[in-house]
């Protein structure tokens, strides 16, 4: 017999990053057998639910829902016992001293309070426009990892920061390095002439990481959010980051790196960068258009540098080439990595399904299903709601690689795995299990499935490029620097009746 | 050649405000890079649209630095002394009152003791009973004070025969009026209608009043602005606390009321009676914010608080560009410190136009100049200290002449802004005396109090239909 209890905290907020780790302490509690402390956000509830809890209709995205399924009352209690302890650990001291001041409140407020040069702002998506326009109001250049922001608000915000002669990176910007200082998602490289302008997190830290792999340093990465090279948006951000790595000392040249772009804002900017009076290189994704390794081993060439062997590490028990049946199913966290998949395999296997579909017609439907090629961007806005990014909680990714195991049109798995600052302290051991219980239950039911991991870091990089790779090529995996590279390796298991 | 960006890249290292995941902020730290971390909450619920809408509005940040510009330029000299019949045509069976409008149904005990009070005073009735009879029969009018540019401390009633202390802005060009103080315990105020409280009302009208009249219009007028700033740098906050106010005032008075033409006896009682009364400047400070808010009123666009008032029911609150309408939300109950064998059960819901205070920068949002106030209103100095440091994150600017010198004589958090309220969720400090629940007890103590957080939201509405 267990015993279900559901609390509904109204108003309790807390952001989605710090209720994951108060979700495991709950969850680790002896005696405990399901346990969910989150923000009751639409797909919030939605997991909880699935999960076997019955959430009342008065409780709303500010709320904090409680949830424990344990062994008996006393286990109950001690997990809510053991939750509200990590609550308040987490919570902030305030000041110090006699009397201090409170700490400030809303982001506007904090940059007063410590002259900063730079806003920081990842609250819930609804909240986001209006404590950027405050941090931009204050002269903040504003860093808006926050998601699920409209278009519009976007050129509302990129317009008041033009006018304040501010930057705005984002909306869902992961991705910046300014002054040697790594902001979100970043990985450890030295400083070197190259400037880098992102309209793509991982993509940025793809050519970063690669960069660092060459022996090539960067000046600072700016980001400006995935839309920037959209129309609706018209690369407002882009034009202004150009702009100032160009005037600035320690770049030589620049790299645009973007998901695919729409051309007229790209033939727009590059006649723009062709008057700024220094090399602007484009890694920009699309059809017909180079892969971001491509583009970067031309932009190595052009400035006169060495393209070396991109590091991989292969696994000793991978099947034949072509000889498996089954479709390809990339399971990622990175938005623009799983573009630059898609594009490569669409070139060999026609159609491929996805939440963020190179096509509208190729879209999943909610249950992101499909017997067919599939990739899934896991980092998509419609999959963090209330949540936090794959690349800090990899709960609904690992849900999916045990469920394509267990699925006999899974042909071959392609995942990727981003290091750095901002991502997860250990990733390598958890994803390592999990590729080797995927690998077991195909084994289990007759086929050998081929996991091949895209490894997005460097040695400096507090998870360790080289650790991490070992790990999971000691799981069964090949792993690859070049997420190129990894999407051809897994493509090349696939059989004639693909 | 400026740098683009403000100079962003070649900044030697940057400097990082945070707002949200906390884990990012940590990373940063990790980098040994210097992070002012915002403890950010949601907004009030339901609020997100309104709050785009009006935080949109492009009027809106000269709109609210006009206001405040004029909230805090703003004059108060104290100019006349007149019975409110003459001052504001108040006509006879009207009475003002504190707060928002009310009817005589929902009125609280204190609010209906003062106007039984004052229709005795007035001599429309014979007894209490009649009175009240009276009163709930509809025979007479009741109106806000606000509404006629004046304020009065708890239940505020003014009737035609009270004479009213006249502050003027000049640089507005705009009058404010408050009646004059009774004093300590058993007060028309606090809803006492007893024969001791009528008594006292009587001797202010025939004796304190035409004395106070002779003082100003001879030797004033005097700047009560400048004796606000200079008792905030002498330990009292100008709502709760007004000490050296009330002695700096009487210097002021003094000459003129010896020298008045009135008999040495009632000389001598009107000089005892204003010396022995510690809360004799509130009367003078509440109008000189008056005039402070109604100046900063009217300004399109402007989400600017100007008036913040209780009835003793009612928490009212109206906005610098919402014209002339009330947003309106239960009012709380303080908790503080009671007077005797008084306890919490004894307390009426908050009561008074004194929040005029709060919402001119002073008051509560001064109380780190007024240590000594936590052993009246309850709470501790470090309380005190942070509440007027809270406050900054409401407030529009720091007060050009209101000083706080513990805090480096950084100016009062002044001009409170609904937006940042509906953001933050903090609600105004306000330190207020308490009335008794029942009509005719008096005070019972004082304490602490906030505005009812609806009031804030309701009028963001109202700004956002206006956008």
């Amino acid at each position: 017999m267990t015993v279900t209890q559901v609390d509904v905290r109204k108003g309790a907020y807390h952001d989605s990053v710090t209720l994951l780790q108060v979700s495991r302490t709950m969850g680790e509690t002896a005696g405990v057998e399901a346990a969910q402390v989150a923000m009751a956000t639409e797909l919030n509830v939605e997991v909880l639910t699935g999960m076997g809890f019955d959430i009342p209709d008065t409780a709303g995205p500010n709320d904090l829902v409680v949830a424990v399924r344990a062994a008996d009352d006393e286990a109950v209690a001690a997990g809510v016992a053991a939750a509200d302890a990590a609550l308040t650990a987490t919570s902030r001291a305030p000041g110090g001293g006699f009397g201090d001041a409170p700490p400030p409140r809303t982001t506007a407020s904090a940059v007063r309070a410590g002259g900063a040069e730079i806003a920081m702002i990842s609250v819930p998506g609804r909240f986001a426009t209006t404590e950027a326009l405050d941090a931009i109001g204050a002269g903040a250049s504003v860093m808006l990892f926050s998601d699920n922001v409209s278009v519009e608000d976007e050129v509302l915000l990129k317009d008041a920061a033009a006018a304040a002669d501010v930057l705005v990176m984002g909306p869902d910007c992961g991705t910046a390095v300014i002054g040697g200082v790594a902001l979100g998602f970043a990985n450890v490289v030295d400083a070197g002439p190259i400037g880098m302008v992102a309209a793509s997190g991982t993509g940025a830290q793809q050519i970063m990481c690669l960069l660092d792999a060459a022996g090539v340093g960067i000046s600072h990465c700016l980001g400006v959010g995935g839309r920037d090279l959209k129309s609706a948006v018209g690369g407002r951000s882009t034009r202004q980051a150009l702009a100032a790595l160009a005037a600035d000392d320690a770049t030589t040249s620049i790299v645009v790196v973007s998901k695919p772009p729409d051309e007229e804002v790209l033939a727009d900017l590059e006649s723009y960068a062709g008057g700024l009076g220094l090399p602007v290189h484009w890694a920009t994704l699309g059809a017909g258009r180079p892969d971001l390794t491509s583009a970067l081993e031309a932009v190595l060439r052009a400035e006169g540098r060495d393209v070396p062997g991109w590091p991989k590490w292969l696994s000793d028990n991978d099947p034949e080439p072509g000889s498996v049946s089954g479709s390809l199913r990339g399971l990622f966290c990175g938005g623009t990595l799983a573009d630059e998949a898609m594009l490569l395999a669409a070139e060999e296997l026609g159609d491929i399904r996805s939440n963020i579909p190179l096509r509208d017609d190729l879209a999943l439907g909610s249950d992101l299903r499909s017997d067919g090629h599939v990739v899934i961007d896991f980092g998509d806005d419609g999959l963090t709601q209330g949540r936090a990014h794959p690349m800090i909680d990899p709960t609904l990714r690992m849900e999916r690689i045990s469920a394509e195991a267990a699925d006999p049109t899974c042909g071959v798995l392609l995942l990727d795995l981003v290091l750095g600052y901002g991502a997860h302290q250990d990733p390598a051991g958890e994803l390592a299990d999990a590729i080797r219980a995927a690998k077991d239950t195909a084994r289990a039911d007759g086929r050998e499935l081929p996991v091949v991991v895209s490894l997005t870091g460097t040695e400096g990089d507090p998870q360790g490029l080289t650790r991490t790779a070992l790990t999971l090529a000691a799981a069964g995996a090949s792993v690859f620097l070049s997420n190129r590279d990894a999407t051809r390796h897994a493509l090349s298991f696939l059989g004639g009746d693909r | 050649m400026n740098q683009p960006l403000r100079g962003l890249l070649s900044a030697e290292s940057p400097s990082v405000a945070t707002s949200g995941v906390q884990l990012f902020a940590d990373a940063l730290r990790g980098q040994a890079v210097e992070v002012t971390e915002a403890d950010w909450q949601p907004p009030m619920e339901g609020t997100e649209a309104d709050l785009a809408r009006v935080m949109g509005d492009a009027r809106r940040a000269e709109a609210n630095a006009t206001a405040y510009a004029r909230m805090s330029a703003a004059g108060a000299e104290l100019c006349d002394v007149k019975q409110a019949k003459d001052a504001l045509d108040l006509e006879r069976g009207t009475f003002l009152h504190a707060g928002p409008p009310i009817e005589w149904e929902r009125m609280s005990g204190p609010l209906k003791g003062a106007l039984i009070g004052a229709v005795l005073f007035e001599g429309l009735a014979d007894n209490a009973e009649e009175a009240e009879k009276a009163l709930a029969a509809g025979q007479f009018a009741f109106e806000p004070c606000h509404h006629r540019d004046a304020v009065g401390p708890m239940a505020g009633v003014v009737s035609p025969s009270m004479w009213m202390y006249g502050l003027r802005d000049e640089a507005h060009d705009a009058w404010s009026w408050c009646s004059l103080n009774e004093g300590l315990g058993k007060v028309l105020r606090y809803g006492a209608y007893g024969p001791e409280v009528v008594d006292r009302l009587h001797w202010m009208t025939d004796v304190l009043g035409p004395i106070l009249q002779q003082s100003v219009r001879v030797t004033g007028p005097f700047d009560i602005k400048a004796i606000l700033a200079q008792m905030l740098q002498m330990g009292d906050e100008g709502h709760n606390r007004n000490r050296a106010g009330s002695l700096m005032l009487l210097r002021e008075l003094l000459p003129g009321m010896i020298t008045a033409d009135a008999s040495s006896t009632d000389i001598a009682e009107a000089v005892r009676f204003s010396g022995a009364n510690e809360h004799f400047f509130l009367n003078l400070g509440m109008p000189a914010c008056k005039l402070a808010t109604m100046a900063a009123h009217g300004v399109a666009g402007s989400s600017i608080v100007t008036t913040m008032a209780r009835n003793g029911t009612d928490f009212g609150i109206r906005v610098s560009g919402t014209g002339d309408a009330w947003f309106t939300g239960p009012a709380n109950t303080p908790e503080g410190l009671f007077l005797g064998d008084y306890g919490p059960d004894d307390a009426n819901p908050d009561i008074g136009d004194s929040a005029i205070t709060e919402t001119g920068g002073i008051g509560g949002f001064a109380m780190a100049a007024a240590p000594a106030i936590v052993k009246f209103v309850g709470g501790d100095v470090a309380f005190a200290l942070q509440a007027t440091q809270r406050m900054y994150e409401i407030t529009q600017g720091e007060h050009p002449m209101f000083q706080v010198p513990i805090l480096d004589f950084r100016g009062t958090p002044t001009g409170i802004d609904v937006v940042s309220v509906v953001r933050t969720g903090i609600l105004p400090q306000i330190n207020t005396g308490m009335a008794g629940r029942v009509a005719g007890t008096g005070q019972v103590g004082a304490g602490l109090v906030t505005p009812s957080a609806e009031c804030f939201p309701a009028a963001l509405a109202a700004l956002a239909s206006r956008v």
